[in-house]
């Protein structure tokens, strides 16, 4: 069952852009991409722990600013010739506010 | 059965003979013999290996695996010390006796060494071998070294080695340099150039005698008394080829070792081939014959006809960095003529030879482009009388529009040669490509041409790309990513001729493959907007790599570096102060001096950025721009202020340039340097724009590189007044932001444009520097400005988390 938070206004994250949300195991990176999409991912690339959160933000993916692999918003799945995955988090927009599943909290608190 | 071939020497011609074979299958077990303690090596390449530019490893041609892959037996490091004709054997040092059947020399050649007094002292060398390389390259900085021999080989050696911080004292005996290659006017030039590399050059000079100490060099006295004091002496003044062992065995030599066009000796078993050969009166020292005569001796070895052909030549080099060309007979005569172009100022000297209307030679030096037409019409003997006005110019002046560089590789005949080091012409190139071959580095494989010199990689690549259509793209010409197929020059065509101004604009316009570009094309497209439309376009952060956003450096663990500007490199105790007060509120871990002269802040966290902005900007600080593709510093050193050798106000200068570009952004990072003599302290030279002073005003030279290339400035201007610098630069700068492709340094930028371009557009067209400077202004306008004030006040939020929920997860 989902219970969703409202973390904040869609107007707060940029377009193609990031914003973190803090929790107790770390930072979510909650994107928002050209088309107003918004996903929630684990704020670490599997290669090398770089803030996904700062990367630059195509399509529905993210290269990361170290040494741009591209993980995929979507599936949290690195793309190309590059292998790993980012753990992804329910999210979605609501009149213009943005919502995460509350669940996922707990979720991080046991993994 | 299989028959013994044994050879003698692994230099570069017995190397590819052994290609030859092995590729055939050709039915020999074979053995070689090197006297040096290793195999084939490019030794052409030692020079720049010497220089720096690439290692040992790099220039070898064959490796152990490669030899032991192919069956040779190889017994490097071991000379052959009788050879038996009668009963067909070879005596190895150590006792050893092989039976052959055939043999092969590629005994080289040894280089001459003066019968001076003195010249079995220690540390009196040549410039043959590894060991000697390795002996010039061990010597260090501050190290005296003499040249003798200014023919190429001397001037290699002294240009790697000066460049090493050697200093170095070139001595040769004629009138001017590679008077083999080069006439006077041209001899003169190289002399210029070297010599204003800090390399001593003494011509018309006698050697008479090697002076040491303890069996060791101390000078070379020549014999009008000077005494030139070295710690080491290169003998450089040329080579004979070694026959010693090929007249032992009594086979017929003259100069070098006799053979016929089928590369056979006076014994019909016993081949040779490379430098220790004498055909037809004519001994070998460049690669081209060599791979020829390779060529014949392994068609020989397997019975097949071949015939070994002396071809002109022609030498197309590059000393230290001068392009030089030579071709044909350049002596003066009766019944020839000259046509000869100058311009003293770009360093550049043609010369034709005409006799009969026809070209018969042709020396070029500091422009070589048009090289390989001169070369056709020498070769052809092709009558010019009806080009002679305009022959000097070039191709491109001979009617007509410019050609399509593409076009005049199309009509190039299948025997037009592209590579001359290995004699590939293009038919072959074309024949690799229809077996498979579709790329350089396929096409270096296959045919080995450009896999020499590389001088020849753009006629390859020009000829895949005619070959291949649009099935190959010329990789200079290669799109900017997968999202388009347009090149960076095509789209900033675009964005200019059709004053597209905004991001979607373009990927409408251009056809993006995808919805919003990637993280490659979206940088480069945001700095062409924002250079080519400063008042229209808004600058996008999001396009921006994330330090040009943050406007700090991201570090591995995600923190970032911070950098405040300091004026020149120039600080102040309250500054001081704010900085150390900064990095102890904040919880600094790393507190850096940089390269530009300024103090780096390192391990700050991302939320913290705003907070530390403020208090440095409340000392009076700004944004070093330490993370842009802009201007970084303007490094100086203290010049009349302090200095007693300091000409000019070169921090005063610096200061006043930094305060005029700071927030300027350019293609890629821009540092520039200010020095008050030319003791250059503040290192000018290696710098993209470096000004060095001097009494009678500014030198201004760009295009220097001190990261993955190192490379010296190019002067572009000479000028009297602080003012014109400030002007010339403003001017370089706005033109490399509206010309260069995203990514390109100067010098990159430089290669592609020429010097000679970018000075004709900002020193010497006085109306469009004008030009150039106004459009700066007009960008600097918005852009002169600091961002950290900017965010620290009104974008602090975005630099927080938007949402803190590390309390409800606990509860």
């Amino acid at each position: 069952m989902s219970d969703w938070i409202d973390i904040t206004a869609l107007d707060a994250i940029p377009q193609r852009g990031a914003r973190l949300v803090k929790t107790a195991h770390g930072c979510v990176a909650v994107f928002r991409t050209g088309a107003d999409e918004v996903y929630a991912l684990d704020n670490a690339c599997p290669h090398k722990n770089g803030p996904l959160a700062e990367g630059i933000v195509h399509g529905a993916a993210v290269t990361c600013p170290l040494h741009n692999w591209v993980i995929s918003l979507e599936t949290g799945e690195v793309q190309g010739n590059d292998e790993g995955q980012v753990a992804t988090y329910p999210a979605k927009v609501e009149d213009g506010r943005v919502l995460l599943d509350a669940s996922f909290l707990t979720r991080r608190a046991v993994a | 059965m299989t028959q013994n071939l044994i050879i003698i020497g692994a230099g570069m011609a017995t190397g590819r003979a052994l290609e030859h074979l092995l590729d055939a299958d050709a039915d020999y077990n074979v053995t070689l013999f090197n006297a040096e303690p290793r195999g084939n090596y490019n030794r052409i390449m030692l020079s720049p290996v010497l220089a720096g530019d690439k290692t040992y490893e790099e220039i070898v041609t064959h490796d152990a695996d490669w030899y032991a892959a192919n069956g040779v037996t190889c017994r490097f490091g071991e000379r052959i010390a009788a050879i038996d004709r009668a009963a067909k054997t070879v005596t190895a040092e150590n006792g050893d006796v092989l039976p052959y059947d055939k043999l092969m020399f590629g005994t080289g050649s040894n280089p001459f060494m003066i019968p001076l007094p003195g010249h079995d002292l220690e540390g009196v060398i040549a410039y043959r071998d590894l060991e000697d390389t390795q002996r010039m390259m061990d010597l260090g900085p501050d190290h005296q070294c003499v040249v003798i021999g200014g023919g190429l080989l001397g001037l290699e050696a002294a240009a790697g080695m000066a460049a090493r911080g050697v200093d170095v004292t070139v001595v040769h005996i004629m009138g001017h340099l590679m008077e083999r290659q080069l006439d006077e006017a041209a001899g003169y030039l190289l002399r210029k150039a070297l010599v204003d590399k800090g390399i001593t050059v003494k011509c018309s000079a006698n050697s008479k005698e090697i002076l040491g100490q303890d069996g060791h060099v101390r000078a070379l006295l020549l014999d009008d008394g000077t005494e030139l004091p070295c710690d080491l002496l290169v003998m450089a003044v040329g080579i004979r080829p070694n026959v010693a062992l090929a007249q032992e065995a009594g086979l017929a030599v003259g100069k070098g070792i006799h053979v016929d066009d089928q590369m056979v000796t006076s014994d019909a078993d016993i081949l040779a081939v490379g430098e220790c050969v004498e055909h037809d009166g004519a001994i070998f020292g460049l690669v081209a014959p060599l791979y020829d005569q390779a060529k014949v001796a392994a068609a020989t070895l397997m019975k097949e006809p071949a015939q070994f052909v002396q071809k002109e030549l022609s030498t197309k080099l590059k000393v230290t960095g001068c392009d030089l060309f030579s071709a044909g007979d350049f002596a003066e005569g009766d019944d020839r003529e000259d046509i000869v172009f100058r311009d003293p100022a770009r360093g550049v000297y043609r010369r034709l030879v005409i006799e009969n209307n026809v070209i018969v030679g042709a020396v070029m030096y500091g422009d070589t482009a048009d090289s390989n037409w001169f070369f056709g019409l020498i070769r052809d003997k092709t009558d010019i009388a009806d080009m002679r006005d305009t022959l000097i110019f070039g191709p491109a002046y001979q009617g007509g529009s410019a050609a399509d560089p593409l076009l005049a590789v199309a009509a190039l005949p299948r025997d037009a040669e592209i590579c001359g080091c290995n004699g590939i012409c293009k038919g072959q190139i074309e024949d690799a490509i229809a077996a498979g071959a579709t790329d350089l580095a396929a096409i270096k494989a296959t045919t080995k041409a450009s896999a020499s010199c590389g001088t020849c990689t753009g006629l390859v690549e020009q000829v895949l790309a005619v070959t291949l259509g649009d099935d190959f793209v010329i990789p200079a010409a290669a799109s900017i990513c997968g999202c388009t197929d347009m090149t960076h020059e095509d789209v900033r065509r675009m964005i200019k001729s059709q004053e597209l101004k905004s991001m979607p604009a373009v990927w409408q316009a251009c056809g993006w493959k995808t919805s919003c570009g990637c993280h490659v094309c979206r940088p480069a497209l945001n700095f062409y907007l924002l250079a080519d439309w400063p008042l229209e376009y808004t600058d996008d952060p999001q396009s921006r790599f994330i330090n040009e956003r943050k406007h700090a450096n991201i570090q591995k663990d995600g923190t970032f570096s911070v950098v405040p500007r300091m004026w020149g490199g120039i600080t102040t105790p309250n500054e001081l102060r704010a900085i150390a007060d900064a990095a102890d509120k904040f919880a600094v871990p790393t507190v850096k001096v940089t390269g530009g002269q300024r103090i780096d802040l390192l391990g700050v966290k991302g939320e913290d950025l705003p907070a530390i902005w403020k208090d440095l900007n409340d000392a009076g600080m700004v944004s070093g721009h330490a993370y842009s593709k802009g201007l970084r510093t303007v490094k100086t050193c203290v010049g009349t202020d302090h200095c007693r050798f300091g000409t000019q106000d070169s921090t005063g200068l610096g200061i006043k340039l930094e305060k005029t570009l700071w927030g300027s952004w350019t293609p890629h990072k821009l540092k520039l340097a200010v020095s008050g003599c030319p003791r250059n302290c503040a290192e000018a030279t290696c710098k993209d724009i470096g000004v060095i002073c001097v009494d009678s005003g500014y030198q201004i030279s760009i295009g220097g590189a001190a990261g993955m290339d190192v490379r010296e400035t190019d002067l572009i201007a000479q000028v009297p007044t602080e003012a014109e610098v400030i002007d010339i630069i403003k001017a370089i700068t706005q033109s490399y932001r509206e010309n260069a492709k995203y990514l390109d340094r100067i010098y990159k930028w430089m290669g592609k444009v020429g010097l000679d371009w970018i000075r004709e557009q900002t020193v010497d067209d006085l109306d469009n520097r004008a030009a150039l400077v106004a459009r700066f202004e007009v960008s600097q306008s918005i852009y002169r400005a600091d961002p950290w004030a900017q965010h620290a006040t009104q974008k602090a939020e975005s630099y927080q988390p938007v949402a803190n929920l590390s309390m409800e997860a606990a509860e």
